[in-house]
């Protein structure tokens, strides 16, 4: 555990000496509830149209698939003519595309990043090595299987997919966000504990609270 | 001929153990752990190798020994040499070099995070490098068994198969015919 987050005094500028402990007071200690449609059919049908027109991707590249991201951006591809954007914060962005391999590092800062994203949220594992781990699937530092970790709506295979296959992905996505299907966030949050505890698992100084928002 | 007299020059100072030229600008020379920090400090000083281009080990498990190899670069002459220095496995400690060339800190914490080689008194050594909450034997010595520890640590997804690519391609164009 880093000395940051250990349970300690500190003294206040006007001299009080106060208990702080970082992981239950600077964070909630609710875990995530499941949200069920709020509103009749017909409506949730136009919200979840409204929804696969906006999809704003974390701008956070896991591995080397984060360079076939790059080319969306161009004039080229242009995804942002699909209502496709790539944002800097995992507050504005409800699309987590994981593009490439996983280390166990990285899957900590993930876990940390979609936590914090707002639901309903999306992720798309991108490549053979969020599948089953592709070209290195002996490693002793990278995942596996991406949806023991988290809830993958779509994969896209490929070693890596080129621009063309991640559009493709992206309208498929957009199809089961239309249908109704892409119920990631609240899968998560139904199978909480169960993703808590392959989570933990691998990454063996969880030196971070449980909930991340 | 250049590796063979700056080896010549050495000698006349240092013990030195074997030379292997691999190149008109490049050697190795074997030497023992002792001999290495004056070694690499007259080199720096007096032969103008002043860059320090690597440092990395080698695990020889079945001659119980690690190698650290000390690659050093001449700018001004296009030339470079790397130093050998073997140390027992059963003990990995070497000499810190991190008062000659800051950067070695770096490669120090790496090795001692993969290959558990200590140096001591090299900075921010016990600090984690590359792996985050790693117990057990370092990942790079060759008795850690990568595959065994992926199985145990990571789940397999169903299905995966492997082929021998030139097999599949020859099954996938000529099928049945194969030989053809």
């Amino acid at each position: 555990m880093k000395e940051e987050l250990l349970k300690r005094i500190v003294k206040t500028p006007d001299g009080q000496e106060i208990e702080v402990d970082p992981l239950l007071d600077y964070y909630c200690q609710e875990g995530p509830t499941v949200q069920p449609p709020a509103y009749t059919a017909i409506i949730e049908k136009l919200f979840n149209w409204a929804r696969s027109e906006s999809l704003w991707i974390l701008g956070f590249g896991t591995g080397c698939g984060a360079i076939e991201m790059r080319p969306l951006m161009t004039p080229r591809f242009d995804a942002y003519r699909y209502g496709i954007q790539w944002r800097p914060t995992p507050r504005q962005s409800n699309l987590f595309v994981i593009s490439g391999y996983l280390s166990t590092k990285t899957l900590k800062r993930v876990i940390r990043s979609y936590e914090q994203m707002q639901g309903p949220k999306y992720v798309v594992g991108l490549g053979s090595c969020t599948i089953n781990g592709g070209m290195y699937w002996d490693s002793y530092n990278t995942i596996k299987r991406l949806d023991d970790y988290l809830p993958v709506d779509v994969y896209i295979a490929g070693c890596m997919p080129r621009p063309e296959a991640l559009l493709a992905g992206f309208e498929e996505l957009k199809k089961i966000i239309r249908a109704g299907k892409a119920e990631g966030a609240n899968l998560y949050a139904k199978n909480f504990e169960w993703y808590k505890a392959n989570q933990k698992s691998v990454i063996h100084d969880w030196d971070m609270p449980d909930y991340n928002w | 001929m250049v590796m063979q007299a700056l080896y010549d020059t050495l000698k006349q100072r240092f013990p030195l153990g074997e030379l292997t030229v691999q190149r008109d600008n490049l050697a190795f020379i074997t030497v023992e752990a002792v001999r290495l920090y004056p070694l690499l400090r007259y080199l720096r000083d007096h032969e103008g190798f002043s860059h320090l281009v690597l440092l990395t080990a080698v695990d020889w498990l079945e001659d119980g020994q690690f190698q650290l190899t000390y690659l050093l670069n001449n700018r001004a002459k296009c030339q470079d040499v790397g130093l050998r220095v073997m140390i027992p496995r059963d003990k990995p400690e070497m000499e810190s070099i991190h008062d000659l060339w800051p950067a070695a800190a770096t490669y120090q914490r790496e090795l001692r995070e993969m290959f558990g080689i200590d140096f001591p008194g090299s900075p921010r050594l016990e600090e984690e490098f590359i792996l985050e909450g790693w117990h057990g034997i370092p990942p790079y010595r060759r008795d850690f068994d990568t595959l065994a520890y992926a199985r145990e640590t990571f789940r397999d997804r169903p299905g995966r198969e492997t082929r021998d690519p030139a097999q599949h391609m020859k099954q996938q164009l000529y099928g049945d015919k194969g030989d053809v």
